[in-house]
């Protein structure tokens, strides 16, 4: 009996030893934090995109009493974000191309970076576990792009609403929400992306090249890539019929939508845009008899349910490939 | 100093790279309160040896207990009474001295209050109180080395492994850690590691040395039995300088008994005796009968020195 209780007391101060917090976390979680925020690095990054999302507001600002005259006045608030004019991309245009550049701005030298000042092994010599360095880093820095993301949407909501006196109503309003949170996860992805690379290449610039490679990649080459895969595949003519058209549709949406750039404007769009019905291809029959008119928030978020998971599929798949390549790395300084 | 008690001890601790072998079998005893020398040349082992001590390295085989605790099974445990100055250390260059610390502080727990008082101590220690709140980036690489140290006493551990610590310093800065280093075993009673492939730098201070050549331990004691340990089984080289130095000098030191060789090198003369043979006492009795005047005399082989010229230089082939 006794002996039988010393062993659940031993088992106890085992449990209890093993998996403590080691309190690593949230120290190393503010201290990156407060690194981000006092950048050079990061003020120039963020500048950049505040600039160009301010300058596509300049822009819905010109022409949003046109877009709202043409068809209906419903949902005049959300064409700020999706309102574009003459040369300039509208907001969310600029979110999905300068967005990437955030996260990889935030990585791409979290740990190799560790590694050239020689601080990792001094850093790992302390009382923490290992893995508490690359969680805090990667939890720092959704903080610290949650943060721009809501700094930036605010900001154009705001303006929006002084300049041109748009007030939201409430299901705008979650729209909008939703639409930041989407970001944020999409900019996770690109943030996990580069913490992953910062672990494979030893040299900053390396691994910052690779980032901006895979960024590329997604944003330019990802949709033609798709679409001649999918030509290949299956060759269209102007006389094909319906039934190779529509898998050639198919195939050229579902290969693109490999690329976390296409999940996540495809979700933005659907957000922002309450007048997207779907996503797919669409055929004259099946919008005979369709009454006109915009999804319900529910049903948008219904629709983009796949791109939501699939993002963060993506976003934990790589974090959890980073994490792995972490803590079996050799801690050697040369 | 060391009270008896091994409070670092490996067991046939091993540790491979695919085929490269870096520490193998590793046998080794640090008692407690003891400053112990880890000397050896580069890519010895030296650097892996400590980080599977600090449970920061996976050994392939065999287990490094540090006060009793398995360093792979329990490395937060290790960690909170281990303090490691890494091999040329780093810090945060964007932010002060006492910045630096304060983070390391924060990762073991320390109170605030309790970390700025030790911050203060540890920074007036190694004597740069007054560079505290200047940016690390600004510091010379001594500084740097002696901030690690600083680094090393904030967290006020029982046991200090400092890897190459003289490395970059000028001679005058080596003198004043090595003094510090002294201090703290004389006056905290702290355990300490120094490894290094400097040996002159850090024979002065050591209580045992262990000589660690291509994974390998391949002698360890204190450094006057270290000499015998090594160099037994070889003939015993006798340095000397007298005076006057001619040829019927060299001729009556070739005819004492049990010298083998005689040889000039330089303004010495050197005498190998027969294995086994010492012939010291004969020697300054002899010169001193014909009127001689010895001016230097070295028994080589039992000297630092030379073991380091038999291991080091020799690529650990002895």
């Amino acid at each position: 009996m006794r002996d039988w209780r010393q062993a659940l007391r031993d088992f106890a101060r085992w449990w209890r030893e093993a998996f403590r917090s080691s309190g690593g976390l949230k120290v190393i979680f503010f201290k990156e934090l407060g690194d981000h925020l006092t950048s050079t690095r990061m003020t120039i990054i963020f500048s950049l995109v505040a600039v160009a999302c301010l300058s596509s507001l300049y822009v819905a600002g010109q022409n949003i009493r046109q877009a709202v005259n043409d068809e209906t006045s419903a949902f005049v608030f959300l064409r700020l974000f999706t309102t574009s004019g003459g040369s300039l991309p509208a907001f969310i245009a600029f979110m999905s191309f300068l967005g990437p550049l955030l996260g990889l701005a935030m990585g791409f030298d979290a740990i190799n970076g560790e590694y050239h000042k020689r601080t990792l092994s001094r850093l790992l010599a302390q009382p923490i576990y290992r893995d508490d360095v690359i969680n805090g880093k990667f939890l720092a820095g959704i903080a610290v792009l949650s943060l721009m993301v809501s700094v930036l949407g605010l900001l154009v909501a705001g303006l929006g609403l002084a300049f041109f006196g748009v007030p939201p109503r409430g299901e705008e309003l979650l729209r909008m929400i939703a639409y930041l949170v989407v970001t944020v996860i999409y900019i996770a992805f690109w943030l996990s992306l580069s913490l992953f690379f910062s672990l494979v290449f030893r040299q900053t610039a390396t691994s910052a090249l690779a980032g901006m490679a895979v960024w590329l990649f997604f944003a330019i080459f990802a949709p033609m890539l798709a679409g001649i895969i999918a030509d290949g595949l299956f060759p269209v003519a102007q006389d094909s019929p319906a039934d190779l058209v529509l898998r050639n549709a198919a195939w050229k949406q579902g290969l693109s939508r490999l690329s976390p750039t296409t999940l996540y404007d495809e979700a933005t769009i659907t957000l922002l845009n309450p007048g997207v019905r779907t996503l797919g291809p669409v055929l004259i029959h099946q919008l005979i008899g369709a009454i006109p008119g915009f999804l319900p928030l529910g049903q948008s978020l219904l629709l983009i349910w796949p791109h939501l998971v699939g993002l963060i599929a993506a976003t934990m798949l790589v974090f959890a490939a980073a994490y792995y390549f972490f803590m079996r790395q050799e801690i050697r300084t040369n | 100093m060391g009270n008896g008690t091994a409070i670092i001890v490996t067991e046939n601790l091993t540790k491979r790279y695919g085929p490269v072998t870096a520490v193998e079998g590793l046998n080794l005893e640090i008692y407690e309160g003891e400053i112990f020398g880890l000397l050896g040349p580069n890519g010895a082992g030296k650097t892996t040896t400590i980080l599977m001590l600090l449970g920061l390295t996976e050994p392939t085989a065999g287990r490094a207990l540090v006060a009793g605790l398995d360093a792979t099974r329990q490395p937060l445990a290790v960690k909170r009474i281990v303090g490691y100055l890494p091999d040329n250390v780093g810090f945060y260059d964007d932010m002060t001295a006492r910045e630096n610390l304060f983070y390391t502080a924060r990762l073991n727990r320390i109170p605030p209050e309790e970390s700025a008082r030790r911050i203060d101590a540890a920074l007036e220690q190694v004597g740069l109180t007054q560079h505290g709140d200047r940016k690390v980036r600004e510091f010379s690489r001594g500084m740097r080395q002696r901030l690690g140290i600083a680094d090393v006493l904030v967290k006020d551990p029982r046991i200090i492994i400092l890897d190459e610590p003289t490395l970059g310093i000028d001679p005058e800065g080596v003198r004043e850690l090595l003094d510090l280093i002294a201090r703290l075993s004389r006056e905290k009673g702290k355990t300490i590691l120094i490894s290094s492939h400097l040996l002159h730098q850090i024979q002065q201070i050591c209580n045992r040395v262990g000589i660690f050549v291509g994974g390998r331990l391949l002698a360890v004691g204190p450094l006057e039995t270290l000499g015998r340990q090594v160099m037994s089984g070889k003939p015993l080289e006798i340095e000397l300088q007298v005076e006057p130095q001619n040829g019927e000098v060299l001729s009556l030191l070739a005819s004492l008994e049990g010298v083998e060789d005689v040889c000039r090198d330089g303004p010495y003369v050197r005498l190998r005796c027969a294995k086994g043979r010492d012939v010291r006492p004969q020697l300054a009795g002899l010169l001193a009968q014909r009127g001689i005047t010895l001016l230097h005399l070295r028994a080589r082989g039992y000297d630092l020195d030379d073991i380091y010229l038999e291991y080091f230089q020799g690529e650990g082939k002895p």
